[in-house]
């Protein structure tokens, strides 16, 4: 199981309290644990990805394992460390404000 | 007995605010949706328990919500809570507002600096539901198009037909973005809607959306090239009495505006205002010559006249406004009343309600003759809508 780190408010609008765990079939890759995620909380699409051109959107940062993703291929394969579920895959709102 | 109920979007949520018909007690529900931009609720005429809400966020784009108790349970249409989707592509995606790509030419609009930008959603600035039918609403967007749901919200297909009818690339976006924020139906004839966007102008279709045509005629902008020109008005409101379809008031830019044509000309009524800059304009529920405005003090300086928070009235249609003070703070106050922050209930002694940036929500029971917050300190408000309920 991958284990998805979501921000609060996409917790919220999901009803999740805590991490989300989602079952991915295939290559680990940020396209494919945000397809499962989205198939099982159908309320996020959207919020994480455009729909129609599927990038992140742009005040959303991916990390994990202590570096940042968010600038890799969607098809490039993440850390072991995600993919056996020991570090969760984080998706985070980009600082902004003061 | 009569009830209200004041339909309240924030910077940081929603409050719902209900009365009985003395007006003079409040129950306040919320924040709902605690921390996000809530651009606009409004209730369905042919379903007071169906609410439509925009819900938004830089960071994760435009959420639709729809609620069908009157505010206390909401869902994402399409998406009830705690169900397992079934397997395959959802049914259903209440957020997805792609533009039609069928409204050729239009790919680009004139960017702030006079370039060509192409369209890019951003968010939902007005829901309007069908006068007769709960499922069917209308979203107005930014970067301005308008929108249309037929199933309760859960799906989105734009009227293209406005982008597509040829002044596009002539639109702009004012300081707020380019946004579709005005949206009226008239209950004499389903074939005819307004609309209004920042800034581009009015526009009007005759036939359910086809076809829309511009209705600019006698607006008068000093702010761009032509000031007379058919497309480039910062119209930020318009307001119609529902008793006298095409009798139609605007707050521009600068310039209270009334068309007695359905919108085909325009006359300036600002007459003995303070200043004739503002966004909120509307109409007394029972006597369609009344109108209200609050006048802002400049373009430059978004906080209302002489650090007064008064409401003018007009008992003539125009032309001749008086200040109404009684309840409102008279010194010290900076405040803004955004475009979509007044509304009027339909009770027999018409109630007026206005939402500030400072968090206040304001009540008249009687017609504008007197205030009372009916709260204080709620985040910036965006919008404000009343429900008159049996």
């Amino acid at each position: 199981m991958i284990r998805v780190a979501l921000p609060y408010h996409l917790r919220t609008l999901a009803q999740l309290r805590s991490d989300v765990e989602v079952e991915v079939a295939g290559p680990v890759t940020q396209r494919s644990v945000l397809d499962a995620l989205e198939a099982r909380y159908p309320m996020l699409r959207g919020t994480i990805r455009d729909h129609v051109t599927q990038q992140r959107r742009p005040f959303l940062r991916f990390f994990a394992c202590e570096e940042d993703l968010s600038h890799e291929p969607p098809d490039a394969p993440l850390p072991d460390a995600v993919a056996s579920g020991k570090e969760p895959f984080i998706v985070i709102g980009a600082i902004a404000g003061g | 007995m009569s009830k209200v109920r004041v339909l309240v979007g924030t910077r940081k949520g929603a409050f719902i605010l209900t009365a009985d018909g003395k007006r003079d007690k409040w129950d306040v529900s919320g924040p709902h949706f605690a921390g996000w931009e809530m651009y606009h609720l409004k209730g369905s005429p042919a379903d007071p328990n169906r609410v439509y809400a925009s819900q938004t966020s830089g960071w994760f784009g435009q959420i639709i919500q729809r609620s069908d108790d009157g505010g206390r349970i909401w869902h994402q249409p399409g998406t009830p809570p705690g169900e397992t989707p079934a397997p395959g592509p959802p049914k259903a995606v209440s957020n997805k507002f792609v533009y039609d790509s069928a409204a050729k030419p239009l790919t680009t609009h004139q960017w702030y600096d006079g370039t060509q930008h192409p369209w890019e959603f951003k968010r939902v600035w007005h829901l309007e539901p069908s006068l007769t039918d709960p499922d069917t609403v209308y979203a107005g967007v930014e970067d301005a198009a308008i929108f249309r749901s037929t199933d309760g919200g859960k799906n989105w297909k734009e009227l293209p037909g406005l982008r597509g009818h040829g002044t596009g690339p002539k639109w702009q976006p004012g300081a707020g973005g380019m946004c579709l924020h005005t949206i009226i139906l008239d209950p004499s004839n389903p074939q005819r809607i307004w609309i209004a966007i920042s800034a581009a102008g009015a526009f009007r279709t005759d036939d359910g959306g086809k076809t829309w045509k511009p209705i600019n005629r006698g607006l008068r902008s000093q702010y761009i090239p032509d000031p007379n020109a058919e497309i480039g008005h910062c119209v930020h409101h318009i307001a119609m009495n529902p008793s006298r379809p095409g009798i139609l008031f605007m707050q521009k830019h600068w310039d209270v505006m009334r068309s007695d044509d359905a919108g085909d000309n325009w006359r300036e009524i600002s007459g003995n205002l303070p200043t004739d800059f503002g966004f909120v304009i509307d109409v007394h529920a029972h006597e369609p010559e009344t109108i209200y405005v609050v006048p802002i003090k400049s373009d430059g300086e978004h906080y209302v006249h002489e650090g007064k928070l008064r409401v003018y009235r007009s008992r003539t249609g125009g032309n001749e406004w008086e200040a109404l003070t009684k309840g409102l703070p008279q010194s010290n106050c900076y405040v803004d009343v955004l475009r979509d922050a007044m509304a009027v209930d339909s009770l027999d002694k018409c109630g007026i309600y206005f939402g500030t940036t400072g968090g206040q929500v304001y009540a008249s029971a009687d017609a504008g003759d007197s205030w009372a917050p009916i709260v204080r300190d709620l985040p910036g408000v965006l919008s404000v809508e009343v429900q008159t309920l049996a």
